[in-house]
């Protein structure tokens, strides 16, 4: 295996992971209501497929996806709709469905095992996966079965089961593989099988020796020669999907395309557990293990928990807010998305919910200041970029020079603006940018197509006017030619 | 219950421009002090004047701009300026040559484009060409080195030409100052003196120009510790020193008569001050780590060539200002490739 040092950059961080990692997984209480976001944080909003006032069970679906790069949501309790919409305790979380629990938790009876899955033929295999509304759950939320499929179309050979976790704070995956390395074996060989690549490596970072002889062992007792374990080292962001690639197999995805073009896969284990977990239990996806961590909490820890849980209620299940928190996120502290407010639920995509005290929080020293242009970002960005040429490219709002110094290649991780001495924060200005990017785009598309209209118009005007005026001439030559004399 | 939101990342590393600019300040400490003892006093002078006027400077140029005074004059970025100046002019400048040379470089070499961040040239370096150019007799008259050292006679001499211009009336310039080492190199070779003939003279030492090896010995430890605290990476100093002593070595080999080794050139003039400090200056540097190495090498190497050929005793103010000049075009021909980029 070669491996590729000039993107094996990045940074080494405090993990800030022990302190979740002193118990094992508890299951979080059953919230007395569940509220499902329709965005579970991908940015795709299904359709609902229930009434308010309906009767749904353990597991039914409740909103459709629209097309194939969303996934279908199911009924994390069973109980009757309260509300489709916005929430009235947590209005700016967005549209969801809202499920008053009625502690029964009777099972959907469409939600069966599938003691055959290694007989299926692959393309009904991913049906069910499809059907049980299985998603990445390193977080990116992209729907496993579209990605299979996918997989299988463009001949895939090798396939990466993510366990990296780079980020600081998040552990629920290493929790996972210690607990059940065997599920994730198990859930990769199924769609090893599904995607039909040959081989199959199970990747995590040289810092969970735990998780690494659990994985160990477990592929031991399953005896698959086309399954193996890789042992990285632990440097953020290892975990990234394209920079994981690249340390595991020595390829590199081109910019613009996607891994199965180059014959790869990447999946995280959270969703092998998920899948093999569909095949055993046939439950989909309604529940997920989430790191609850930060000093802002009492007792840090992972649970597993249904998705549409209160954050609050997840938070009173690891002994409730310690000391003063001031900021709520969830991710880890490099790329964690902000949270107003913990009546939010839980979704899919949340691996990790960290209450920050200041003692968690390292804010610049000074406000921004200009860039001396030292290069420190570009020593640990693993896209390979010059951030600070991209920042000034995004000053000057330029799209070749925005083009030329890879906008679209930032990975968003987080590294340049850790390390910058002028406090600049890179990320969230290339974020923006990108945003603007988008719109400049649609714009100038908007632009072109109303002058398409117009000249359109300005034809079918002038035609009108010239045909007019043919008439007209006809009919005045007619005229002429009727009366001669008066002409 | 209610949290304030931020964009990630929400921690980071910490480093801050006046961290930088204060390791920097401490990493020139090794070569003032070996300043001081090799040509006097007179850089405490240079630099009390040249750092006053830089912070006024600053201060103003920032007033006129209407912009926060507070933040840039703690950036500690003048101050480095100010040290750098002082560091490159003669011990015996009148004061107000030093001011003129530091307004320039404060004014004309960054403030005009911008302030810190923006400036395409060595701030320090303009202002010290500018003061070359226009007053070359007070530009090249060094303490004698390589001779018997009256120190208090060096300082009484210092002090009374840093706020005269004259020597005191009981001393003359021509006993006590002369060319340097590089300057009594230059005009011996345009006399077509042999090698040995030249070196012969005062200002040469064993190994490069009397005195001016310690200093550059000094500068060189401090860059080294500028190195290994990562303020400084090894491209832009290793390429200078390359671009240096590959053609001197090659010169010598060739035609000893008529070239110092590497040797004479790594350890004379500003040097190590350059290669470390000064070509350094990450704001009008290259970008790219492939970008720094022809940024230095090309330093290096116009050192060398005005050294050899030009009509200044030293040549790293110029080389400097030179491949600044060039550094939109080299960073134009070396970004590297993006992740995922094709080859070709």
């Amino acid at each position: 295996m070669a491996p590729n040092r000039k993107f094996a950059l990045g940074l080494v961080l405090d993990g800030r992971k022990q302190s979740a990692m002193q118990q094992p997984i508890a299951a979080a209480p059953a919230p007395a209501q569940a509220f499902v976001l329709l965005d579970q944080g991908d940015g795709r909003r299904g359709t609902p497929s229930v009434r308010v006032g309906e009767r749904v069970r353990l597991g039914a679906a409740i909103a459709q996806a629209d097309d194939e790069s969303g996934a279908a949501l199911h009924a994390p309790v069973a109980g009757r709709v309260r509300s489709v919409g916005r929430h009235e305790s947590s209005p700016d979380a967005g549209p969801g469905i809202v499920i008053d629990n009625d502690g029964s938790d009777e099972r959907d009876p469409q939600c069966e095992p599938c003691p055959e899955a290694d007989s299926l033929p692959p393309e009904e295999f991913i049906e069910r996966i499809r059907r049980g509304g299985i998603v990445g759950l390193g977080g990116a939320l992209f729907p496993t079965a579209a990605k299979l499929a996918h997989g299988r179309a463009g001949s895939i050979t090798h396939l990466v089961v993510n366990g990296a976790e780079c980020e600081p704070w998040i552990c629920c995956d290493d929790a996972l593989m210690r607990e059940s390395a065997g599920e994730i074996v198990r859930g990769a060989q199924l769609m090893l099988r599904a995607c039909g690549a040959a081989k199959c490596t199970i990747a995590i970072e040289d810092d969970k020796p735990e998780a690494g002889a659990a994985l160990t062992a477990a592929l031991a007792a399953a005896g698959d020669t086309r399954l193996s374990l890789a042992v990285l080292p632990a440097v953020y962001p290892a975990g990234a999907e394209r920079q994981l690639l690249t340390a595991v197999t020595g390829l590199e995805v081109p910019q613009r395309a996607w891994p199965p073009e180059i014959g790869l896969l990447c999946q995280n284990v959270g969703t092998a557990a998920a899948v093999a977990r569909l095949v055993r239990t046939g439950e989909p996806l309604i529940r997920r293990i989430v790191t609850v961590t930060g000093s802002g909490v009492a007792r840090p820890g992972n649970l597993e928990a249904r998705i549409g849980t209160p954050i609050a209620d997840l938070i009173d299940a690891v002994g409730g807010y310690a000391g003063a928190p001031r900021r709520l996120w969830s991710g880890g502290s490099m790329t964690g998305r902000a949270l107003p407010d913990d009546a939010w639920p839980l979704t899919s995509a949340m691996n990790c919910i960290v209450a920050a005290t200041d003692a968690d929080l390292r804010a610049p020293v000074h406000a921004e200041q200009p860039c001396i242009r030292c290069g420190d970002c570009a020593r640990v960005c693993p896209a390979g970029l010059l951030p600070q040429e991209l920042h000034r490219a995004v000053r000057s709002r330029d799209d070749v020079l925005l083009e030329r110094f890879g906008l679209a290649d930032c990975i968003e991780c987080g590294c340049c603006d850790y390390v910058c001495p002028s406090a600049i924060p890179l990320v969230e200005r290339f974020r923006q940018e990108r945003v603007a990017l988008r719109e400049r785009a649609s714009e100038a598309a908007r632009a072109s197509q109303a002058r398409l209209h117009f000249e359109h118009r300005e034809r079918r005007v002038s035609e009108l006017e010239a045909s007019r005026r043919r008439e007209f001439e006809d009919a005045r030559r007619r005229a002429c030619d009727d009366f001669p004399n008066e002409g | 219950m209610r949290f304030e939101t931020a964009p990630a990342p929400h921690v980071v590393a910490g480093f801050t421009v006046p961290r930088v600019m204060f390791l920097v300040l401490l990493a020139l400490i090794p070569v003032a002090i070996a300043h001081v003892i090799v040509l006097g006093p007179g850089l405490a002078l240079q630099f009390a004047v040249a750092a006053t006027v830089a912070l006024g400077c600053e201060a103003a140029a920032l007033a006129l701009r209407r912009r926060p005074a507070g933040p840039a004059l703690r950036d500690g970025s003048v101050l480095v300026t100010a040290a750098l100046l002082a560091l490159c002019l003669p011990p015996l400048l009148p004061w107000w040559l030093t001011a003129l040379g530091t307004a320039v470089a404060v004014l004309l070499g960054k403030h005009v484009y911008g302030g810190l961040g923006y400036n395409p040239f060595n701030p320090a370096m303009v202002g010290y060409a500018v003061l070359l150019i226009s007053f070359p007799v007070a530009m090249t008259r060094w303490p004698l080195t390589g001779v018997e050292l009256d120190w208090p006679t060096l300082a009484q001499l210092t002090v009374h030409s840093f706020y005269s211009g004259a020597p005191p009336p009981d001393l003359s310039w021509d006993t006590w100052t002369g060319a340097t080492a590089l300057d009594a190199l230059r005009t011996g070779l345009r006399q077509r003196l042999t090698m040995q003939e030249i070196r012969a003279g005062a200002p040469f030492g064993a190994l490069g120009a009397a005195g001016f090896v310690s200093i550059n010995l000094a500068a060189l430890a401090g860059g080294l510790f500028l190195l290994r605290r990562g303020i400084v990476r090894w491209q832009i100093p290793a390429a200078v020193l390359a671009g240096i002593a590959l053609p001197a070595a090659l010169g010598h080999a060739l035609d000893p008569g008529s070239h110092p080794g590497a040797v004479f050139h790594l350890f004379s003039g500003a040097t190590m001050l350059g290669a470390f400090f000064i070509a350094t200056d990450p704001v009008s540097a290259a970008s790219s780590d492939r970008g720094r190495l022809i940024y230095g090498a090309g330093i290096g190497i116009l050192t060398w060539i005005i050294r050899r050929w030009g009509s200044y005793p030293d040549g790293v103010a110029f080389a400097v200002l030179l491949m600044n000049l060039a550094v939109p075009l080299i960073d134009r021909y070396t970004i590297p490739r993006i992740y995922g980029q094709s080859r070709d």
